[in-house]
């Protein structure tokens, strides 16, 4: 018999580790009965219009929204998905803080989420960064003071309006998505935590 | 009942044993999805978003040349913000924020980002006018080849003039005293009214260009961009990043952040960015490790929120 290949492997491992009943199953304990875990999932769905409208927006560049009004009304939709998008996940995390969800291995599921929640923060900054408005500037000239003082205002130049805009459209949203994506995984597999 | 169970958990010993209810994520994403864009474009109807026009450098010179002359005037004798700042644009002895004592990350790392102020804001920019301006040409040549003492005599005099005011009638009287800033200063003026100056400001030799940082540098040490500021209460003294221009919510996440900028002692400390930031470090690292954290981590058993997200399973337990 031939060795198993890596494909193999990996499959047999994924399965291992999301048989589809832990992945997408259809039944939770009893205790999964409050409002407060349809907040994930509304983050989760905030997450995706500010994805959607951020999409809509790089089609015609970022400056369409200055000059046209279907440019504006999607920078709304993407600038009021992230307030419910923050607004969400705080609900969220302080639903999770007050039920201890780290208990029973789930540790690391707190740490995606709350990493998760300071690179949020920073993807939604480098979108204040690139308005290409009076706010931008502004929050250009105040935030270098504490990036400089933090050794980091070098290498990540918020008076950079290209290398702001890159990180704003492609490398913050990828981090979070794969964070978002680790973090739903991590509770699929250990599970809903159990009351106190 | 269902015929696929509920998950096994990955240690079999935390395996939940106890009843099991319908739960259908899908449906629950999905209704989720559907209600948050109905949600965001009810409010983006409602409300749109805030746009107020960045100021440009044409702007500034035109609305306040007192302040734009001063300023450049500061560029050139290396009194001005960016002149001072230190790492990582300017090589200055001891400046840079320090986060305890003396330790300070900015300095250690160096200029990194070199700015000459006087070069880049003023003696670059009119040299490109200087070209088809035989008067400019000189009095740059004048400058530029005068000793380091006879510039700032020339700068300190015109800084001053500008202070007192009527700039124009104490050229005309004492020209000799100012030697070649007025022409300087003028052609800078006119170029900057012009326009032109925004773009010698972000301009290098090649075509595109997205990197803005001498023109807001420039901006940032006029008071003229602060004054703005103010009026739309952006300023760090009124909670500042977290607020958006208008009556639009901002990042109102950056609030803990902002928070240490309005008390002592960071309020009126020299060095509040390096220590904010390394309070924010110490705190995000914590916030991370809430779950290894003894005190924190027992918080949840002392105040009995749970009792109420999880009022239905202890009802239920009780009437066992």
């Amino acid at each position: 018999m031939s060795a198993p290949t890596w494909t193999g492997r990996v499959r047999a491992r994924g399965l291992a580790a999301f048989p589809p009943e832990r992945l997408l199953p259809d039944t939770q304990p009893a205790y999964v009965g409050s409002w407060i875990y349809v907040f994930g999932a509304l983050t989760l769905g905030a997450f995706l219009v500010v994805l959607a409208s951020g999409a809509v927006i790089a089609l015609a560049g970022p400056a369409w929204w200055h000059t046209s009004s279907a440019g504006r009304f999607f920078n709304s939709i993407h600038l009021w998905g992230t307030e419910l998008f923050f607004f969400f996940m705080v609900v969220h995390l302080w639903g999770k803080f007050f039920m201890a969800a780290w208990r029973g291995r789930r540790a690391l599921t707190w740490a995606t989420g709350a990493v998760s929640f300071l690179v949020s923060i920073a993807t939604a900054f480098t979108g204040y960064l690139t308005q290409q408005n009076f706010d931008s500037q502004w929050i250009g000239a105040q935030a270098k003071d504490g990036l400089n003082a933090a050794g980091i205002g070098a290498f990540f130049n918020v008076l950079n309006y290209g290398q702001m805009l890159l990180w704003h459209v492609v490398l913050l949203p990828l981090a979070v998505a794969l964070l978002i994506g680790g973090h739903i995984l991590l509770v699929r597999r250990r599970g809903v935590v159990p009351p106190l | 009942m269902n015929a696929v169970a509920y998950p096994r958990h990955a240690d079999p010993a935390l395996e939940w044993t106890g009843p099991k209810r319908r739960y259908d994520l899908v449906k629950e994403a999905t209704i989720a999805l559907v209600a948050v864009t109905l949600l965001t474009v009810l409010l983006a109807a409602l409300f749109s978003s805030p746009d107020v026009k960045p100021v440009t450098v044409a702007q500034w010179a035109s609305a306040s040349p007192n302040d734009f002359l001063s300023t450049a005037v500061s560029e050139l004798d290396g009194t001005s913000g960016v002149a001072t700042y230190g790492p990582p644009y300017t090589h200055v002895a001891g400046a840079g924020q320090n986060i305890l004592g003396g330790v300070s990350i900015e300095r250690a790392l160096g200029v990194q980002l070199p700015i000459d102020p006087a070069r880049a804001f003023v003696l670059d920019p009119l040299s490109i006018p200087a070209r088809t301006t035989p008067l400019l040409a000189r009095a740059l040549a004048v400058y530029e080849h005068a000793p380091r003492a006879q510039q700032h005599a020339w700068t300190h005099a015109f800084a001053a003039a500008l202070a007192k005011g009527n700039v124009v009638e104490r050229v005309r009287r004492q020209p000799r005293l100012y030697g070649p800033l007025p022409v300087l200063m003028g052609e800078l003026l006119a170029m900057a009214r012009s326009g032109g100056l925004d773009g010698a400001l972000v301009s290098t030799d090649r075509f595109y260009q997205t990197n803005f940082t001498k023109a807001l540098l420039f901006l940032s040490d006029g008071s003229y961009l602060e004054s703005l500021a103010e009026r739309e209460h952006l300023l760090g003294s009124q909670w500042g990043m977290m607020n958006e221009t208008g009556n639009y919510p901002g990042q109102a996440w950056l609030w803990l952040y902002t928070f240490w900028y309005q008390i002592p002692p960071f309020s009126t400390s020299d060095n509040a960015d390096a220590q904010i930031w390394a309070i924010m470090a110490v705190l995000s690292l914590a916030f991370v490790c809430v779950p290894f954290i003894p005190g924190v981590r027992a918080i949840p058993r002392l105040v009995p929120v749970y009792r109420l997200i999880w009022r239905d399973y202890y009802r239920a337990a009780s009437g066992r």
